[in-house]
C-alpha cells in the first residue's frame, strides 16, 4: 500500500458502530432494555392480569378458559351464563377434591368488576387487590397492565404512521426541491395551521369514538414536524458528490433516493423516534383525560388520572397512574438522549 | 536577520496529546524578532495544533513544555493572563476569513471592538483607527467597506479584513494558519506581499503554517519541517530548498507533479467530447416584487467550444467561479445546457429517456474533489464500486460482479494482489485515507469501463506527495487504456503535468485555450499570464 494511512482489520457499519456507541451509554441502554421487558409483559397481559383461570381440571376435564367460554352449568352452577370465576361459589366448585385451577397472578381482567371486595369503591391496595381498585370496583394493578398496553401500542402505531408520512413527503420535497418543494410548504403552512383540538373534538362528537379514529386523526398532523427535518436533510444530501456521482452512473430518481440520499438522511427521524412515542403516549393520555380519547370501556391511563382527579382521597389511583406514566416517559427519554449521543457525527468511537 | 539576538518565542520540547494520544512529540523553535518562519508539513503532521496550542486555542488538548515569549512561559499562564497576550502581542489570522468574522458584525465594528479593548481608544478614535487600517491593508475605499458585513466582502478583502483585525493591536507576533489556502491563486501572490509589506513596517514577527512549498519560498526566511508530529529539520529557506538534509524534506521538495503522458497527436484519435457554443444558466432569484413572478438568469458558461479526443486530456483552468465545475456538469449531462454538447458522437439533448441516456453515461464518468463526500458513508466498497455493474451489466452473476469489483480495484493499485482482495469489499469509507479514498471513487467510474473520464479537482484536497501517487496512477490508467480526461482545476502545476490542450475559463468565458506548452510558456490573455506568474 502506498498510502501511509494503515486500514483497521475490522470493518464496522455506520450503523453497527452507533450501535456499540449508543451500548456505551448504560442508562440509556439498560432503559431500553427496561421499556423492552415492559412491552413484552404487557404483551402477555392476558397470562399475567386475567379474571379466568388459565387451565381447569374438574372432574377429570381440561378446561382452558383463558381462551374459551364456558357456561356456569359446566362447573356445576344454576346459570347458562358464562362463569365468573370470581364468584366464591364457582371457585369453591374447581378447587375441591382433585380439581384445581391455575389462576393468573392477578386474578381480574381490565374489565373486571370486584363485586365481592370489602371494602366500598374505590377502595385501598388489600391483598386481594394489590393496588386498590377505582370508583367503579375494577382492579387498578389490571387496568394499569392493560392501560399501559394500549398507549404504547397506540404510541408505535402512531409513530410508524407518522414516520413513514414524514419521510415520504420529507423526501419527496427535498430530492425534488423547486415547484414540487414550494407547493408541499405552502400546504404544509396552511395544513399546520388547523385546529388540531377543535378538529379532534368535532370528529369525536360526529363519529363513535375509537382508537382507529383518533390514529388516523392525530397521524393526519403528526408527520409534518418530521416532514421538515427529512426535507432539510434531502436538500443536503442530494447535492453531495456522491449523489451527482450516482446521477452520473445513470441511476434513477427512485435509486438514488432509496441506496444513497436515504439511509445518509435517516439520523433525525431515528433520534426523533423515542420523543415521538412518549409525544404520541402523552397526547393519547391527554385525549383520555378530557373524555375525548378512546371509547369508554378501553383501559386507559388518561382515564385512570381523570378519575384520581375526580376521587382525590383515592390516592392510590392518582399516584400509581402517575408512577406508570412517569417511569415510561423516562425511559425513553433516557432513550432518546442516548440515541441522539450515538448518532452524533462529531463523538468519536473510541 | 540577525539571529544572535534574544528570540522573541522560544518553544522548547512542545508535547500535545488528545485523550492520551500524543499528536506532537517534542518540538523545539525559536523565532527572532522580525523574522519569518514558515511550519511545514503535510495533514496531520501537527502544524496547526502545534502553533494554535501556544494560546491554548486548541481544546482538550494536553500541552506540556515551554513557550517562553519574553520572560513568560504562555504554556504557564493563567486563562487570564493569557486573555492579555492573545490579540495583543499575538494576533492569528485564520484560514477561512469567512468563518473567522462574525456575520451578525460589519467588519469595520469587528476591528474598532480590538482597537477598544486592547488599545483602549474612545469609540470616535477606534472608528478612525479602523478605516486607517483597513486602508494599509489596500481594502479599496476603507471607509466604506468598514460599514460591511462579512458576507458582502469578496473572499480577498475578507482576508484583508482579517489582517487588519490581527495588525489593530500591534502583535510582535502573528500566527498565520494557512492564510491563503481558501483564497484564488491569482490572490495568494498579492496577499503574501501585503503580509511581507506589513511585517516589514511594523517589524513584528510571523509564524507561518502552511503545506505549499511555493509560498514558504517566496515568503520565509526560514522553515521548519514537521512530520508526524516530529520536526524533522529546520534552518535557513535556501538551505533547506537546496540542500535538504531529511528524507521526508526531499520527498516533500520532490512532490511536484512530474509529466509522464502520451504525446498523442489531436488529429489522430477520434473525437468523445465535442462542444459548439456551450451555454449553461441557472435561475437566480431576483431581488424585490418582481422576484416573485419570475426569476432572473445567471449564466455561468458563455459560448464554450473544446474537442477532447481519445487517449488525450483537455485541461480547464480558472478560478473558483469561473464556471468551470458547472462544465464539468454540463459534460457528464448533469446540468441542462444550451448549444451542442455530444459525447462520442450522441448530444446529450436528444438522449430522451432513461434508457438512451444510461448508454451515455457508461462512456462519461466522473471524479470529484473532496474524497470525503464523492463516497456515501453507508455503503461498503463493493457496493460502491459494483452499483454501476448492477446498472450497466444487470446480467453479470454476483461472482462475476465481485470479481470486476475486485479487478477495478487492482487497476487503481488498492488491491496488490487480485486473488485476495476480498477482505476489502466490505470496508466502509470512514477507514480509508483521503489518497485511498479518491483511488475508491477512481474504482468506481472505471469498473464500467468509460471511454471519458471527468476529473473535477480530482487531486486538491489531497497532500502533495498523496497528489503526486494519484496524478501517477490517472497518468497510467490513461496510457494503458486509452482513456480521455476532461481535468477541472485550479492548479497550474497539475495542468502541465496532465493536459494536451488547455482552456482558460474566467466568469463564465473561455479567455484563452491551445496546446499546452504554447498556453503555459507564452501566454496571450493578461488573466492566463496572472496565473501563470502567480504557480510559477
Amino acid at each position: 500500500m502506498t498510502d501511509p494511512t494503515p486500514v483497521r482489520p475490522a470493518a464496522l457499519s455506520p450503523g453497527r458502530r452507533a450501535w456499540l456507541r449508543f451500548r456505551r451509554n448504560r442508562l440509556g441502554y439498560w432503559s431500553l432494555v427496561a421499556f423492552c421487558v415492559l412491552v413484552v409483559f404487557s404483551l402477555a397481559a392476558e397470562l399475567v392480569s386475567n379474571d379466568r383461570p388459565l387451565v381447569v381440571r374438574f372432574d377429570g376435564q381440561w378446561y382452558f378458559p383463558i381462551v374459551q367460554d364456558h357456561a356456569e352449568t359446566v362447573f356445576g352452577g344454576d346459570f347458562d351464563t358464562p362463569a365468573d370465576y370470581l364468584d366464591p361459589f364457582i371457585r369453591e366448585q374447581i378447587t375441591r377434591g382433585d380439581n384445581w385451577a391455575l389462576f393468573a397472578p392477578n386474578p381480574y381482567g381490565p374489565k373486571t368488576i370486584n363485586y365481592f371486595a370489602e371494602l366500598p369503591n374505590p377502595s385501598p391496595p388489600s391483598a386481594a387487590n394489590w393496588l386498590g381498585t377505582d370508583d367503579r370496583g375494577r382492579d387498578l394493578l389490571a387496568q394499569l397492565i392493560y392501560g399501559f398496553r394500549v398507549s404504547v401500542l397506540f404510541a408505535l402505531a402512531l409513530t410508524v404512521v407518522g414516520v413513514l408520512l414524514g419521510v415520504l413527503t420529507g423526501a419527496i420535497q427535498g430530492y425534488f426541491g423547486g415547484r414540487t418543494d414550494l407547493a408541499f410548504q405552502r400546504f404544509i403552512e396552511i395544513w399546520g395551521s388547523m385546529p388540531e383540538l377543535y378538529l379532534l373534538i368535532i370528529f369525536s362528537a360526529v363519529f363513535a369514538p375509537s382508537v382507529g379514529l383518533l390514529l388516523v386523526l392525530l397521524s393526519l398532523f403528526g408527520w409534518m414536524g418530521l416532514s421538515d427535518y427529512v426535507r432539510a436533510e434531502f436538500l443536503r444530501n442530494r447535492q453531495l458528490d456522491y449523489v451527482r456521482a450516482a446521477r452520473a452512473m445513470g441511476l434513477s430518481n427512485g435509486q438514488i433516493i432509496w441506496r444513497h440520499v436515504l439511509p445518509n438522511s435517516l439520523t433525525p427521524v431515528v433520534t426523533f423516534l423515542p420523543f415521538r412515542m412518549s409525544a404520541a403516549i402523552l397526547a393519547l393520555t391527554s385525549l383520555d383525560f378530557l373524555g375525548l380519547g378512546v371509547p369508554p370501556g378501553t383501559p386507559s391511563l388518561g382515564e385512570l388520572l381523570s378519575q384520581g382527579k375526580n376521587n382525590i382521597d383515592a390516592w392510590w389511583i392518582s399516584l400509581s397512574t402517575f408512577a406508570v406514566l412517569v417511569i415510561t416517559l423516562l425511559l425513553l427519554t433516557f432513550m432518546g438522549d442516548a440515541l441522539r449521543d450515538a448518532l452524533d457525527p462529531r463523538k468519536a468511537d473510541a | 536577520m540577525n539571529t544572535a539576538l534574544t528570540p522573541l518565542l522560544d518553544v522548547r520540547g512542545l508535547k500535545i496529546g488528545f485523550g492520551g494520544r500524543t499528536v506532537v512529540h517534542g518540538i523545539d523553535f525559536q523565532i527572532a524578532p522580525g523574522e519569518k518562519l514558515a511550519l511545514v508539513g503535510e495533514s496531520g503532521s501537527g502544524k496547526t495544533v502545534s502553533a494554535l496550542s501556544l494560546l491554548r486555542l486548541v481544546q482538550n488538548a494536553e500541552v506540556r513544555g515551554q513557550a517562553l515569549l519574553g520572560e513568560r512561559d504562555l504554556l504557564a499562564l493563567s486563562e487570564r493572563e493569557l486573555r492579555g497576550v492573545r490579540g495583543d502581542e499575538v494576533a492569528v489570522i485564520f484560514q477561512e476569513p469567512m468563518t473567522a468574522l462574525n456575520p451578525l458584525y460589519t467588519v469595520g465594528q469587528q476591528i474598532a471592538e480590538v482597537l477598544q479593548l486592547k488599545k483602549g481608544l474612545t469609540a470616535a478614535q477606534a472608528q478612525a483607527g479602523t478605516v486607517e487600517l483597513l486602508a494599509s491593508t489596500g481594502i479599496p475605499e476603507p471607509a466604506r467597506r468598514a460599514g460591511a458585513y462579512p458576507h458582502q466582502l469578496s473572499g480577498g478583502q475578507r482576508q484583508r479584513a482579517m489582517i487588519a483585525m490581527a495588525l489593530a493591536s500591534a502583535p510582535r507576533l502573528l500566527l498565520a494558519d494557512e492564510p491563503t489556502t481558501a483564497l484564488d491563486v491569482s490572490l495568494r501572490g498579492q496577499m503574501l506581499d501585503l503580509l511581507s509589506d506589513l511585517q516589514r513596517q511594523h517589524g513584528m514577527a510571523v509564524l507561518l503554517i502552511t503545506h505549499d512549498l511555493n509560498l514558504v519560498r517566496r515568503f520565509a526566511d526560514r522553515v521548519a519541517v514537521m512530520e508526524r508530529g516530529h520536526l524533522v529539520e529546520q534552518g535557513g529557506v535556501a538551505d533547506v530548498f537546496a540542500r535538504p538534509a531529511h528524507a521526508y524534506t526531499r520527498m516533500l521538495l520532490a512532490s511536484r507533479p512530474q509529466r509522464d503522458v502520451v504525446e498523442l497527436a489531436a488529429e489522430g484519435s477520434p473525437v468523445l467530447l465535442q462542444a459548439d457554443r456551450l451555454e449553461v444558466a441557472y435561475p437566480v432569484p431576483l431581488p424585490g416584487l418582481k422576484g416573485w413572478f419570475r426569476k432572473g438568469r445567471f449564466v455561468a458558461v458563455k459560448g464554450a467550444d473544446f474537442r477532447l479526443g481519445k487517449g488525450r486530456t483537455l485541461g480547464v483552468i480558472g478560478e473558483s467561479g469561473s464556471g468551470k465545475s458547472t462544465l464539468a456538469l454540463a459534460a457528464l449531462g448533469l446540468v441542462p445546457h444550451g448549444g451542442e454538447l455530444q459525447v462520442a458522437g450522441t448530444a446529450w439533448q436528444a438522449c430522451r429517456g432513461l434508457a438512451a441516456q444510461r448508454a451515455v453515461r457508461r462512456r462519461v464518468q466522473v471524479v470529484f474533489q473532496d474524497p470525503f463526500s464523492s463516497l456515501s458513508p453507508r455503503m461498503t466498497v463493493e457496493q460502491i464500486v459494483g452499483e454501476g455493474l448492477s446498472i450497466h451489466h444487470p446480467d453479470l452473476s454476483l461472482e462475476q460482479r465481485r470479481a470486476r469489483v475486485v479487478a477495478a480495484l487492482a487497476d487503481v493499485g488498492l488491491v496488490d494482489d487480485p486473488q485476495h482482495g476480498g477482505d476489502w469489499l466490505q470496508r466502509y469509507p470512514h477507514e480509508f485515507s483521503g489518497g485511498q479514498r479518491q483511488r475508491l471513487a477512481i474504482a468506481r467510474a472505471l469498473v464500467v469501463e468509460p471511454d471519458l473520464l471527468v476529473l473535477d479537482e480530482p487531486t486538491s484536497a489531497l497532500d502533495v506527495t498523496v497528489q503526486k501517487q494519484v496524478l501517477g496512477l490517472l497518468q497510467r490508467l490513461q496510457r494503458d487504456r486509452g482513456l480521455a480526461y476532461l481535468l477541472i482545476t485550479h492548479d497550474v502545476d497539475v495542468i502541465a503535468a496532465m493536459a494536451h490542450d488547455v482552456i482558460v475559463m474566467k466568469d463564465g468565458s473561455v479567455v484563452e485555450s491551445g496546446p499546452v506548452d504554447q498556453v503555459l510558456s507564452a501566454p496571450v490573455h493578461p488573466y492566463t499570464q496572472l496565473l501563470v506568474q502567480a504557480a510559477a
